[in-house]
């Protein structure tokens, strides 16, 4: 196909992609802003950062955030990583359209229902909100984007793997942690990755089941910016963003570098 | 040393009414929900055999090995290893390897790595196990490739990566799933050869399951053809191709022409049948057909002489005309529509370069065959 560079694509490209990053590129400049003022440009400072690391209320938000997604995350993929086990494997069993409909539900319901709902359930069984409360929350919501992840893999695995395991003399238990697990590593540490950013960067259900003590980080934004936007937000916004991209970056340049290799390694073998 | 062929032509256990079995299938069913898969099967196999299971896709034959490997517990019946009954065995104690379709190999493992595989499930000391993985890797020459990933090698070589795997352990039978149905044309030919040095060296029992009735007859022992989950025979390839069972066998491996008639009369071997036509055909090896039963003749296209003449004292000799025919260098295929319309077709071998009388497109030609060229069959 031939790319037409006409005037029309050129300037429906630079419009999609104004639409997209041009706020967040205003947000990134203004971090290195020297004013106070947000949206007055006062010269190019790095003091907001300073700010930021000094600012205890938000970085403790900070630290809160990462246990809550590391916890959430890791336990969120067990549970996910099984469910999506038993629904490719157990195909035929009592209730499996009920348990299948139930493991997928929190991927449409409405945020605010699944937030209100656990609020509901921690004050019936009086249980007290805080850092627990989060996190449990989040594996709740996050299990099901590992269970996706995972079953679209275990759809396309071959059985004959296993059972060639079992052939030549490992037990079920074996098997699985020889050959099915490091096989599907990769949609794991995909579905992990998911669940993790899904939940730092979660508001809703979060204020809904967080209590005192337990704010996250972006509770304590949100909390902030209602009193007035401050370029401290901005910094901490962009070290976010940096962060974000440098994974995924690196991601996408490993799996590049590892189709590149295998696509050279596939054809030196067709040579002989 | 003996050469293959002497040691396989003394290599009959069927034929010993004493010889016990090593693999028995004793009425064996398997049902998947409605369909059955397996129908109320029983099949000897004897140790160091190489048997064939062969059959078109859905016959029933991959089920067959599964239940051996343990993936698969028959509907009713037993299958009995050695003396000893298979059920409730799971796959991981049962002393027989698969070697699967799609190979099976562990992507995430080098060639040594799914090698050892099996070893290390045995606890067997490491220094045994890198000498058997070294073995292997000679065995099938693939020595400089032992820390290659499966993806960086090629077909052929996976092939035989995962041959050793299967081999490693020394079971005592090596089940094969098509083991060379992804492979082209040549390889495949090489690689039966090899398989059948392997299984003789080691001395295991092989049991093959294959849809390539050639490979079939090149590789096996016996072969047992299958169609929707029952026997239909168990013969050895010569007996299979030669003396087939069934109309079903018969039509099943090699080409065959038929011919439908009634027995018209019969004296002790010798039989005189008699087509719709009116055409007689006397056959010698008649078998248990008996006056006025309904039969078929089949006869293999290289037993029939095609001439422009008629050869003097034939016994059995029809005319009629060449419609077709296909040169393939090593010999001529001709398709000889006889004067009541059937289509008979006689291969000849070129074993001259030049021929004297040929045949050719339209023109009159007789064909003819001696009593004993083909088989009368009723089932």
């Amino acid at each position: 196909m031939n790319a037409t560079w006409s005037r029309f694509n050129i300037v429906s490209i630079v419009l999609g992609f104004a639409f997209l990053y041009l706020p967040i590129v205003l947000l990134v400049i203004f971090s290195f802003n020297a004013s106070k003022l947000v949206t007055v440009w006062g010269g190019f400072s790095t003091q907001w950062y300073v700010a930021l690391f000094n600012n205890r209320g938000l970085m403790d938000a900070a630290w809160v955030t990462i246990r809550v997604g590391l916890i959430s995350a890791t336990v969120a993929t067990v549970l996910g990583t099984l469910a999506a086990l038993t629904l490719t494997r157990y195909t035929r069993f009592r209730g499996r359209v009920l348990f299948s409909g139930m493991v997928f539900a929190p991927l449409v319901m409405p945020e605010v229902i699944t937030g209100l709902s656990l609020l509901l359930l921690f004050v019936a069984i009086g249980f007290d909100r805080g850092f627990m409360t989060v996190t449990l929350a989040h594996i709740t919501f996050s299990m099901c984007f590992v269970a996706v992840v995972v079953q679209s893999r275990l759809m396309s695995f071959d059985r004959s793997l296993e059972e060639a395991a079992m052939d030549l003399g490992a037990p079920p238990v074996k098997t699985f942690f020889q050959i099915t697990l490091p096989v599907i590593m990769p949609a794991i540490v995909s579905g992990w990755m998911l669940a993790f950013t899904l939940s730092i960067d979660d508001l809703v259900i979060s204020s809904f089941t967080s209590g005192p003590g337990a704010t996250t980080l972006p509770m304590k934004i949100y909390s902030q910016v209602r009193l007035g936007v401050t370029p401290e937000i901005n910094a901490a916004c962009t070290l976010l963003i940096a962060i974000v991209a440098i994974g995924v970056i690196i991601a996408s340049l490993a799996n590049k570098r590892r189709e590149v290799q295998r696509l050279r390694d596939e054809q030196a073998a067709q040579r002989g | 040393m003996k050469s293959l062929g002497s040691i396989r032509r003394d290599f009959a256990p069927w034929a010993d009414p004493g010889a016990k079995p090593y693999i028995s299938f004793e009425n064996v069913t398997k049902k998947f929900g409605d369909f059955i898969a397996v129908n109320d099967l029983s099949l000897n196999i004897y140790e160091r055999e190489f048997f064939a299971l062969l059959g078109a896709s859905g016959c029933g034959k991959s089920t067959l090995l599964r239940m051996l490997a343990g993936f698969d517990e028959p509907t009713s019946g037993r299958i009995l290893l050695d003396g000893q009954d298979l059920r409730g065995i799971p796959p991981y104690r049962r002393p027989v390897n698969m070697m699967f379709q799609s190979y099976a190999l562990f992507p995430h493992m080098t060639v040594e790595g799914n090698i050892a595989f099996g070893l290390k499930q045995d606890n067997m000391p490491k220094a045994e196990i890198e000498a058997r993985v070294k073995e292997m890797l000679r065995l099938v020459k693939l020595e400089q490739f032992a820390k290659r990933k499966p993806h960086q090698l090629s077909g052929g070589q996976r092939q035989r990566v995962a041959l050793a795997r299967s081999v490693a352990k020394r079971p005592k039978v090596l089940l094969l799933d098509e083991p060379l149905g992804a492979l082209d044309k040549k390889l495949r030919e090489e690689t039966q050869f090899e398989l059948m040095d392997l299984q003789q060296s080691l001395g295991l029992t092989f049991v093959v399951v294959t849809h390539d009735q050639e490979e079939a007859m090149t590789m096996a022992d016996r072969i047992a053809i299958l169609d929707k989950g029952e026997v239909m025979q168990v013969a050895t390839p010569a007996e299979v191709y030669e003396a087939p069972g069934s109309r079903f066998v018969a039509g099943f491996v090699g080409n065959v022409n038929m011919f439908e008639g009634r027995v018209a009369a019969r004296d002790a071997g010798i039989a005189r049948i008699t087509g719709a036509s009116g055409a007689e055909i006397i056959v010698e090896n008649a078998g248990d057909a008996e006056t006025g039963n309904a039969v078929s003749f089949a006869i293999r296209p290289e037993k029939i002489k095609v001439s422009s003449r008629r050869p003097e004292g034939a016994v059995n000799a029809m005319e009629g005309e060449v419609f077709d025919l296909a040169y393939l260098g090593d010999m001529t295929v001709y398709h000889v529509r006889l004067d009541d319309g059937q289509v008979v077709k006689a291969s000849s071998l070129n074993a001259s370069r030049v021929t004297e009388d040929p045949l050719t497109w339209n023109d009159r030609a007789w064909i003819s065959f001696p009593p004993d060229a083909g088989v009368v069959l009723t089932r």
